[in-house]
């Protein structure tokens, strides 16, 4: 399933490092990245793809969001479905 | 690629601004249940209900993590039960098997204890009202609903009239729970066959086997939206029907989604904006933020007409089957804007009524004194049904006479009921115009004024 995935956190170094190490990990394949600073707040998206790994969503959502709050970042992953829905007519 | 401001505006609506589908209804027709006994028509309703909504709440949860929203009710609607009984007389047999099959499939609420006498009730539909007190008050999940009137038959003031001693006798039979049972009954003018949302869902005779209808909510986002408008008011109608757009989307989306899931028809999506008591979920204060300093001052109904016109717009075209009820709710006791201007006496009755003549649904959730006669409630009733007949809207009177409380003291319902204060009613009586009964004609469809 083709799924964004949003980071949101205090801005610092090693952001996108952590984050790609948490994907890795999860067998989840980024297909593109895009980020911004908003105030000292670090954002970014990520198109990726859930394809291989073996974890259910609702698992992998859970462990995503965790291993985000243990690096003090909020992590939320969802189909692209609702985005494309709710912005692209 | 969708750009990173629109993915935080998803993301914060759902994440801080109660963004939710409020309700995934699956609609069951009951027609092929009919059976001559009310064992075998009890048995039937059961094992089809069981049968088709058995993943309902399964799926309902797939989407929620699909998509990361809340799915907040799966319920299921059935055909009128007044015409399932109708050839066995075992209503309360079928009530029964209902919340049975509820509780088996662990959806929230089952709605279709219902009858349709705008016009005239049958001797079976009669006997069947006489039941609804007992079966709201031994069945936990069971919800009823009685249409009284519409635009085209005008009011059927007998049902009317037993209307209101129906609502007393199943606010004295659930007097423990603050006359709860009364929270599941509403009385309808122009009641439509598609609503998803409770109490009044029922899947009409218009409808296919098996259909899905979604209810989505976004009170707080539509009120986080207008926190940043400055404009005048064309601009705040500008910024609801956009938003109204894009909650609606989200609407569609699950409902396509959970009908192929579900193997059902994708029937409608209801574009109501539905309050919780949740701080930040409240219609009350999307009216506050337009310039009111309480929901209830003078400009309320005016304001409540703005909002309701332009979430129609807004999300008309961002669903394929619009139905359903589709506008705002003003329920007092599920809504916190609502249930302080109560509190403090800035909205009225009056005012209430008011209001429901521009919006859907009308009185709602609303708490009387326990002592209220039968025949008041029957007239609140008579004039909500008035402003839906006249109008060519769907209004309701979901009135609680909570058993033993009076103006000043508050009742607690649980859960998204919310909790409200006891409001004043009129203590002049009606008594001689309810006792008339017979039917007050359809009214003129032209020379308006």
């Amino acid at each position: 399933m083709k799924v964004i995935i949003s980071v949101i956190g205090k801005d610092r170094i090693g952001i996108i490092r952590d984050v790609s190490a948490f994907l890795a990990e999860l067998q989840i394949n980024i297909v593109d990245i895009s980020q911004t600073l908003m105030g000292e707040y670090f954002t970014m998206i990520m198109r990726a793809d859930t394809e291989k790994s073996a974890m259910p969503l609702d698992k992998l959502t859970k462990v995503l969001a965790e291993k985000g709050a243990s690096v003090g970042l909020t992590i939320d992953l969802r189909s692209e479905e609702i985005f494309n829905a709710m912005h692209r007519i | 690629m969708i750009t990173n401001k629109e993915v935080f505006e998803t993301v914060g609506m759902i994440r801080s601004q109660h963004l939710d589908v409020r309700c995934i209804t699956m609609g069951i027709s009951l027609l092929d249940c009919i059976r001559s006994s009310a064992a075998e028509t009890a048995t039937k309703v059961y094992d089809k209900i069981t049968t088709y909504a058995k993943d309902l709440v399964s799926v309902g949860e797939k989407i929620s993590t699909m998509y990361g929203i809340p799915v907040v009710n799966k319920r299921v609607s059935v055909t009128p039960v007044s015409m399932i009984g109708a050839a066995s007389g075992g209503y309360l047999a079928i009530a029964k098997a209902m919340d049975k099959a509820a509780a088996e499939t662990g959806i929230d609420f089952i709605g279709g204890y219902t009858a349709l006498v705008q016009k005239g009730a049958t001797a079976e539909e009669e006997a069947f009202l006489l039941t609804i007190p007992e079966a709201l008050s031994t069945t936990k999940k069971v919800c009823s609903s009685v249409n009284v009137a519409s635009s085209r038959a005008g009011i059927n003031m007998d049902a009317v009239r037993r209307m209101g001693e129906i609502v007393k006798k199943t606010a004295f039979l659930t007097k423990e729970e603050d006359s709860i049972g009364c929270a599941k009954l509403v009385t309808f003018a122009n009641a439509v066959e598609d609503n998803p949302f409770m109490a009044g869902a029922f899947h009409g005779t218009g409808e296919a086997d098996k259909v899905i209808n979604v209810g989505v909510s976004g009170p707080g986002v539509v009120k986080a939206a207008l926190e940043s408008v400055d404009g005048d008011l064309t601009a705040v109608a500008e910024t609801v029907k956009k938003t109204a757009f894009k909650v609606t989307r989200v609407g569609q989306l699950v409902a396509k989604s959970a009908a192929s899931m579900l193997g059902a028809r994708f029937g409608i999506v209801d574009l109501s904006l539905a309050p919780t008591p949740a701080i930040g979920d409240s219609v009350g204060r999307i009216l506050e933020e337009m310039g009111l300093e309480r929901v209830g001052a003078c400009g309320t109904t005016a304001a409540l007409a703005l909002l309701n016109d332009a979430v129609k717009k807004g999300g008309i075209m961002a669903s394929s089957h619009v139905g359903g009820l589709s506008g705002a709710f003003i329920p007092v006791s599920e809504d916190i804007g609502m249930i302080e201007a109560a509190e403090m006496g800035a909205l009225t009755l009056e005012r209430l009524e008011a209001m429901t003549a521009v919006c859907s649904v009308g009185i709602d959730m609303v708490a009387i004194p326990g002592d209220t006669p039968a025949e008041v409630i029957s007239a609140m009733i008579a004039d909500e049904a008035a402003i839906g007949v006249v109008n060519q809207k769907t209004t309701a009177v979901r009135a609680i006479p909570v058993y033993g409380k009076k103006v000043g003291d508050s009742a607690s319902f649980g859960g998204l009921l919310g909790h409200a204060p006891i409001m004043k009613v009129s203590e002049y009586s009606p008594l001689k115009f309810i006792s008339r009964g017979g039917r007050i004609p359809a009214p003129l469809g032209s020379n308006k004024n």
